[in-house]
């Protein structure tokens, strides 16, 4: 076999390829600094930490501060609202988008589905701090756009960001809201790639729409829902920390508190510097196990790679 | 061959295009409320008279709130951060993609170097972690806080490597038996013709630097050197200062007044920082299919 030509002329190959080299350092040392150097950091979580000490001179003292964190008495219920929210966000993170495509992919006219399309993609582009400062306008229930028009059936407006009952369902459908018209994109790819003639043939056997969609369009799209969700196992323990923390506050910490912002409020509002790196390094120890779970999953049932 | 649609099929069409334009309209009601809110007088907003068009046309929530000079310095910030931020992220991205985007037999240890940045993916060091690097490494307090802890995203960065290894190897062997070097095929030859993945991971880089807001909210000890996003946090999507002041609505009047000043002042706000996304928006919808590569497998 002939080998290919590449740049340089000096023999070895390593000193051909020497300008590749020069070109990925700045970004292995940047990543190497501020990516591995934070992941060495979480030495923190085994130490008596002083920032004025560093990494190296803290006092080791072992798990201490992991039985600290277990044993504060909101950590359980922090861990269940952790779960509950992100599940219900994945559940629904998958259904939502599925039906949402397959009712779009009924409406024949394309300049009427490119406006649905724009009108839905919106919100997914928008930060959780510009998002709040909305919702915590419209869903006031006494002065919000959202609490006049269920007034307007007689009905009193709940408090949805400040009753502990409520605001998890609030996360889950916003988050929904904010999410489910970009996440239809994929499965409206997977639509477009299902080859018309099945749906001929199907036609000249007599087969109604609905039993087109049952037989056709469904398995049609199957891969690609299998895919989505295996992937969204990774984020088990994301609860979504920049939207709840921009929407919650003390009343709804007993069913809105989640890991991220117990991390935040332990480390950066109280300095317990240690105790919050052990809760963070609980949290990136679990996620870890469930995104390489995925990955592999993702890879053995749909060949999907990363790279 | 043409079929008359049945008549439960003409029913369902109807059904499905109302309820999928009620759908639409669900997700944009609260920008064209938030809208409404900033053109509408302080008053008509108070007696809850303001729904989806202004009511009492006027500018002066946005006189007043271009007048405020906390708001015009966290602008200029988020300029600063989001130019700058994107440039390091796209030089960054085509340096690392280009060399790992080459065979093994051109890059000898090229799969170590992969594993080396999809490990941080994988697993993070966590808040606590992250803020002394950016502390102990003098950082604080400036823009490169912003910048430099996520210069490589490592994402975009496997999109546009999938991208480069997916183009036929003869294109660059041509040149380089003309003796071009590595630096001048990428320039002249790989780069041209990855425009389009490169202008995706472009657009992301500018969304995710103009929406991001909790670094500046850490990193930054003067409320000065906030982006428009972390200013914006500490004003308006502040529930427990909303709480307070909506309890005291019916019996302070001289609170209402502030609050509702406040109210129209937060939309025009709101609606100005979002203004370079929609600027954006129409070229970010013809990279989405891209994109999703981006936004699904985020860990």
């Amino acid at each position: 076999m002939k080998t290919a030509p590449v740049p340089g002329k000096s023999p070895g190959r390593r000193n051909r390829a020497l300008p590749l080299y020069v070109m990925v350092a700045p970004a292995v040392i940047i990543v190497g600094l501020f990516s591995y150097g934070a992941m060495a950091g979480i030495g923190i979580a085994f130490q008596k930490f002083v920032p004025t000490n560093g990494l190296f001179g803290s006092q080791w003292i072992g798990f201490s501060n992991f039985r600290t964190l277990f044993s504060l008495p909101s950590i359980w219920g922090v861990i269940r609202n952790t779960i509950v929210i992100s599940l219900s966000k994945m559940i629904g993170g998958i259904i939502v988008p599925v039906i949402f495509s397959l009712l779009l992919n009924e409406i024949s006219n394309k300049y009427l589905k490119r406006t649905l399309q724009t009108m839905v993609y919106l919100p997914n582009f928008m930060s959780w701090v510009i998002l709040a400062g909305i919702f915590v306008d419209i869903l006031s229930p006494s002065t919000g756009i959202v609490g006049r028009i269920i007034s307007s059936f007689g009905v009193k407006p709940p408090f949805f960001l400040g009753d502990p009952k409520l605001f998890p369902a609030t996360m889950v459908v916003t988050d929904i809201w904010k999410s489910f018209g970009f996440g239809s994109v994929v499965y409206l790819a997977a639509l477009t790639g299902i080859d018309p003639a099945l749906y001929e043939s199907a036609m000249m056997d007599g087969a109604s729409r609905w039993k087109q969609t049952l037989y056709i369009t469904l398995p049609g799209i199957a891969s690609t829902v299998i895919l989505m969700t295996v992937l969204s196992m990774a984020n088990v323990l994301n609860g979504g920390f920049d939207q709840i923390f921009n929407l919650y506050s003390p009343s709804v910490y007993p069913t809105g508190d989640i890991l991220d912002t117990l991390v935040y409020r332990l480390g950066i509002q109280q300095a317990k510097y240690a105790i919050s790196t052990a809760a963070g390094l609980f949290k990136s120890a679990v996620s870890f196990v469930f995104i390489v779970a995925s990955y592999w999953l993702a890879d053995r049932v749909a060949g999907y790679k990363i790279f | 061959m043409r079929i008359k649609p049945s008549f439960s099929r003409r029913a369902f069409m109807v059904f499905n295009t109302t309820l999928l334009a009620l759908v639409a309209f669900i997700c944009v009601m609260p920008f064209l409320n938030v809208l409404a809110m900033s053109f509408s007088s302080k008053i008509a907003v108070a007696s809850g008279r303001v729904s989806f068009w202004p009511v009492e046309f006027t500018t002066t929530a946005y006189a007043y709130i271009t007048k405020s000079s906390a708001f015009v310095t966290a602008l200029g910030v988020s300029v600063q951060r989001t130019l700058l931020g994107v440039a390091v992220n796209i030089i960054l991205i085509i340096l690392t993609a280009y060399p790992l985007s080459k065979p093994k037999s051109q890059f000898p240890g090229r799969n170590i170097l992969s594993w080396y940045f999809v490990i941080t993916i994988l697993f993070s060091g966590g808040l606590i972690p992250s803020y002394m690097i950016v502390r102990y490494t003098g950082l604080m307090d400036t823009l490169f806080a912003l910048v430099l802890p996520g210069a490589l995203p490592v994402f975009s960065m496997l999109v546009v490597m999938n991208y480069m290894r997916s183009l036929p190897p003869e294109l660059e062997e041509a040149a380089h038996m003309d003796g071009a070097t590595y630096t001048q095929s990428l320039w002249f030859i790989v780069l041209p013709i990855s425009t389009p993945t490169i202008a995706t991971v472009l657009l992301f880089s500018f969304v995710g630097h103009w929406n991001s807001w909790f670094d500046g909210l850490i990193y930054m000890n003067s409320a000065d050197h906030y982006p428009l996003q972390s200013y914006l946090q500490t004003v308006t999507a502040n529930p427990e200062q909303f709480f307070r002041n909506s309890s005291n609505l019916n019996s302070d009047l001289a609170v209402m007044l502030g609050l509702v000043n406040s109210r129209t002042a937060n939309a025009a706000q709101l609606f100005l920082a979002t203004i370079p996304i929609l600027a954006v928006y129409p070229f970010l919808q013809r990279y989405f299919t891209a994109g999703l590569v981006l936004g699904s497998v985020k860990g």
